[in-house]
């Protein structure tokens, strides 16, 4: 699908990280800007990071305008996708729904929802009797904290994870990127404040710039430049069950119990629990944090209480301060970072590598990620988006 | 799940505590006098190191007191438990055994402590 070649002397970019986000910012600077000498060097197979490892949930219902321009712009570009990358993404937009527990969650999300509606975003708000309508299976009276209503989102959906990776790539490849595998990034060189290249386990790579799309492991290369970042690295689990027929056909998030679930084609349940409350890059996570979210499912979906979980796996997350992303310059001149995902990255995927790439290709930030600068921790606007993140952290 | 050694009940279930972030992070003096930059840089930039991290617990579920802890990140192994005001251990006295710069083992993720 993609050739594998070794790396070149030298190349125009290098992007670090071969998931998602890193391969489509490969993809757009070779077709948005003519930048055609890259190389994304991956230290695994392709999408084998946080691209492989997280629930798929796609969706804009973020509080901020900075946030809803950005997440939204990526569910856009989701819906075009698979066209343009003529690669089924097998994108659904069976839209998403974020449950109220209590009054708080109420009032939080109404609010949500207003903000969102004057963002041109489609939120709208569901009573308890439709959710019912549309969720059968879901308990919403008998239980410690009962549903009192959702905020719904019917464009967000889920997509297919690896999909959005092999697309980009052999896009990206057919415009003449290379694709490197096995090729983990050691440290980053600097020389009089600029980038000049790649240690690798391939060998040394120069390159004039170089765009750093690592999550977990960003500020542990970000140090090799003598570059700190506001990151904090987490292990965010999510397990997947048994198939079954049918019986859910949205996705439902729960911030106050924690629980979120959607039913994938296959028919397994996708199940998405909580970060670890410590920092760590195991990629396993603790059971309790497990036991917790499983508990919360089982309470608000009974008939689901004697299935069985196939697979549990755990991605290293990587939380900024404000619950949002960093994609922006740095001291360092020719050195991009993106990061700071933290547990909800992968809706963003297309949008944060097209206004990566532009912020590569041009020095300079598109308008969209200007406000999700480093600049932020110091002068004070941040974008706090912990109540749309919905997961805790 | 990890256990943790509190100093002052014994090894607990890492669910009886938690985390307090980065230890040994001192508020600058005259901070009136500090940019924002400065400023940012003590309230919002933590180390996030892969590998020997200094950091502090608080028994919330037991004795409520806290404490500072030594843990390799990459394998979630305490490698050392004191209690606050004590000097830190120097961090020589740990053997690194990552084995390659990023610290990853050379095939797979970083779950080494599980497959040996």
């Amino acid at each position: 699908m993609w050739k594998s070649p070794e790396p070149k002397k030298t190349y125009d970019v290098i992007v670090v990280g071969g998931g998602g986000h890193g391969l489509g910012t490969a993809y757009y600077l070779a077709k948005e800007h003519g930048i055609k000498n890259i190389a994304v060097i991956e230290k695994g197979w392709l999408g084998s990071g946080n691209t492989g490892r997280n629930t798929t949930i796609i969706r804009s219902n973020y509080l901020w305008n900075e946030s809803a321009f950005l997440y939204d712009h990526s569910v856009k570009l989701w819906e075009n996708l698979s066209q343009e990358l003529n690669y089924n993404m097998m994108f659904s937009q069976r839209g998403v729904m974020n449950l109220a527990h209590n009054e708080h969650d109420i009032k939080e999300m109404k609010r949500r929802i207003s903000a969102n509606r004057l963002n041109g975003l489609d939120t709208q708000w569901l009573e308890t009797r439709e959710i019912k309508k549309l969720v059968p299976i879901m308990n919403t009276h008998n239980l410690r904290y009962p549903v009192l209503g959702a905020a719904f989102q019917p464009r967000g959906g889920v997509a297919r994870h690896d999909a959005i990776a092999w697309g980009f790539a052999m896009r990206a490849d057919e415009m003449g990127v290379d694709i490197i595998q096995n090729c983990e990034a050691h440290s980053i060189k600097t020389k009089n404040g600029k980038v000049v290249g790649v240690k690798t386990s391939k060998g040394f790579i120069n390159a004039k710039k170089v765009a750093v799309v690592a999550s977990g492991h960003t500020s542990v290369l970000a140090k090799t430049a003598g570059v700190r970042l506001p990151l904090q690295s987490r292990p965010l689990q999510a397990l997947v069950s048994e198939p079954i027929k049918p019986v859910i056909n949205t996705v439902v998030m729960s911030n106050a119990v924690h629980a979120y679930v959607s039913q994938s084609d296959k028919g397994e349940l996708v199940i998405g629990a909580g970060t670890d409350g410590y920092n760590s890059f195991t990629q396993r996570g603790g059971y309790d944090v497990m036991e917790e979210t499983v508990r919360a499912i089982v309470e608000l979906y009974p008939i689901f209480g004697k299935m069985k979980m196939l697979r549990q796996w755990g991605g290293i997350v990587d939380i900024c301060p404000d619950a949002s992303p960093i994609i922006s310059k740095c001291e360092v001149n020719g050195l991009y970072f993106n990061c700071g995902w933290g547990t909800g990255g992968f809706k963003a995927t297309p949008g944060s590598a097209n206004v990566f790439a532009h912020t590569v290709a041009h020095d300079e930030p598109h308008k969209i990620n200007a406000p999700f600068n480093l600049e932020r921790f110091s002068d004070g606007r941040l974008i706090d988006e912990h109540g749309a993140a919905a997961v805790a952290h | 799940m990890i256990l943790i050694n509190c100093p002052y009940c014994g090894e607990r279930d890492q669910s009886e505590f938690s985390n307090g972030g980065e230890a040994h992070v001192a508020r600058p003096e005259n901070s009136e006098n500090l940019n924002d930059k400065e400023w940012g840089k003590y309230v919002f930039y933590r180390d996030n190191p892969k590998g020997i991290f200094y950091e502090r617990w608080v028994h919330t579920h037991g004795c409520r007191k806290w404490f500072n802890a030594v843990r390799n990140t990459s394998t979630d192994e305490i490698l050392k438990i004191y209690k606050l005001g004590d000097n830190p251990p120097n961090k020589e006295s740990f053997s690194n055994t990552l084995k390659t710069p990023s610290g990853e083992p050379k095939v797979g993720s970083g779950n080494f402590t599980v497959k040996k």
